[in-house]
């Protein structure tokens, strides 16, 4: 068998969740914070396998959910002037702005293409030097080197085409303030296991020694995610709090050097805008001065600041990447608000929770 | 994905028949036959081959001591 497949061994999976039968009656709540766990857990149906009383909840761990709605307007502005190629991945496509979105601007004849890859971009801008070439930077820390790295080539090979609307949020500042929150108790945090392979798990030792919440690293296998669960489980019982690496064959406690070197170049830390979660201080970057050319927000400033602030909507995605209600508690879910029409992020993208019930949970 | 061939900072990478170019500039190291976590066309880590065996080894051993 392969190693994936191994992760995925059905005898392994029931061993496991027969283990943790032994949790039943604790009364805990562990919140996910990856939209890949978030899909990885409805597509196998994790969520049937835990013991009673212990429930499994969606946070904010969708990039492109919790990219604030100034944010798509104005990106979405961009694609508006005349000579610019918006590039972008494939699940921005149909996210609602307040006007219009990704997808419906390119029906009516803007140029936007979906790239699976940064890189892509600047070939696209390389090709094409009569473009404005404009990459949507959406991702947390997992995403961030991919485009430190496409800004650095821009600017070394003189690419002056291409620019990056930076939109980048890091993961660690927003637990803590979900975790200060008095909204909802928390009592176990499953950590992202590939934003952890660039911030090693150091990174979350706050969250156990100063906010006292216990937390594992976890990958993206089923056999993955349940031990990761019953490593939580088995500090609660303890009543202790420890950040847990149950993903060792690709996480280590240290960040990778060469991701921190090529971010902390290319990137400053700023405030971000969250959708659901308001202004985190310290949780975004953008482009550090040596490469303000290939900064979206400073090459077309003037076209930007004409963009009009968002309109209030009835989406309840700010809610649910909170944790506070669960997609199918959202009145628009299955109805008003579907992956073909939705009125918010959330179940369009491919890491969206309510795009995770929708597909494996029913309408 | 397992890397087959590496060309300075770019590899080739096949996984069922898929091959793709990925960049693995984050990866000190790496070597053709290794197991990599690709992400947006960057490949973020090596996987840990003798880490996930004994991982599965203390599973099995574990499960089979359970049946």
């Amino acid at each position: 068998m392969r190693l994936s497949d191994e992760f995925r061994d059905p005898a392994l999976v029931r061993d496991i969740a027969h283990r943790i039968q032994r949790f039943a009656g604790m009364q805990a709540t562990i919140m996910e914070v990856c939209g890949t766990h978030t899909m990885a857990v409805a597509r196998f149906g994790l969520k049937s396998l835990l013991p009673a009383g212990v429930s499994l909840i969606s946070g904010p761990g969708c990039p492109v959910c919790v990219t604030d709605q100034r944010d798509i307007d104005r990106y979405l502005a961009l694609g508006m002037q005349p000579g610019v190629t918006l590039a972008c991945f494939g699940d921005m496509m149909r996210v609602p702005g307040s006007v219009t979105s990704l997808e419906r601007l390119r029906a009516q004849g803007a140029d936007v293409r979906v790239v699976y890859s940064p890189m892509d971009a600047v070939e696209i801008a390389r090709a094409e030097s009569q473009r404005e070439v404009v990459f949507f930077g959406v991702g947390f820390e997992t995403t961030m080197p991919a485009v430190a790295l496409a800004i650095k080539v821009a600017s070394d090979e003189r690419i002056g085409n291409f620019s990056v609307y930076c939109a980048h949020k890091t993961l660690p500042a927003a637990l803590g303030v979900l975790l200060s929150s008095d909204e909802i108790n928390i009592s176990g945090l499953l950590l992202p296991g590939h934003v952890t392979t660039i911030i090693g798990s150091g990174a979350y030792d706050f969250i156990a020694d100063k906010i006292g919440v216990t937390c594992a690293v976890a990958g993206f296998e089923p056999v993955d995610i349940l031990l990761a669960v019953e490593a939580i489980l088995t500090r609660l019982e303890q009543a202790t709090a420890a950040i847990d690496n149950a993903y060792p064959r690709a996480v280590r406690v240290e960040p990778n050097s060469r991701a921190a070197e090529l971010i902390g170049e290319v990137f400053v830390t700023c405030d971000a805008l969250w959708r659901g979660l308001g202004c985190i201080p310290g949780s975004g970057v953008a482009l550090a001065p040596k490469y303000a050319a290939h900064d979206a927000c400073e090459r077309f400033a003037a076209g930007l600041a004409d963009v009009p602030p968002p309109k209030p909507t009835t989406c309840r995605c700010g809610e649910v990447l909170r944790g506070l209600i669960r997609p199918f508690e959202c009145p628009h879910f299955g109805r008003t608000c579907t992956p073909t029409a939705p009125v918010g992020p959330c179940m369009v993208s491919s890491e969206g929770a309510c795009a995770a019930a929708h597909r494996y949970e029913g309408a | 994905m397992r890397v087959t061939q590496i060309d300075g900072p770019v590899a080739t990478a096949e996984f069922d028949g898929i091959t793709r170019r990925v960049r693995v500039d984050l990866l000190d190291g790496v070597r053709v036959g290794d197991y990599v976590l690709i992400h947006a066309g960057l490949a973020i880590a090596i996987v840990d081959d003798e880490e996930a065996k004994s991982t599965l080894a203390l599973l099995r051993g574990v499960y089979d001591a359970a049946q």
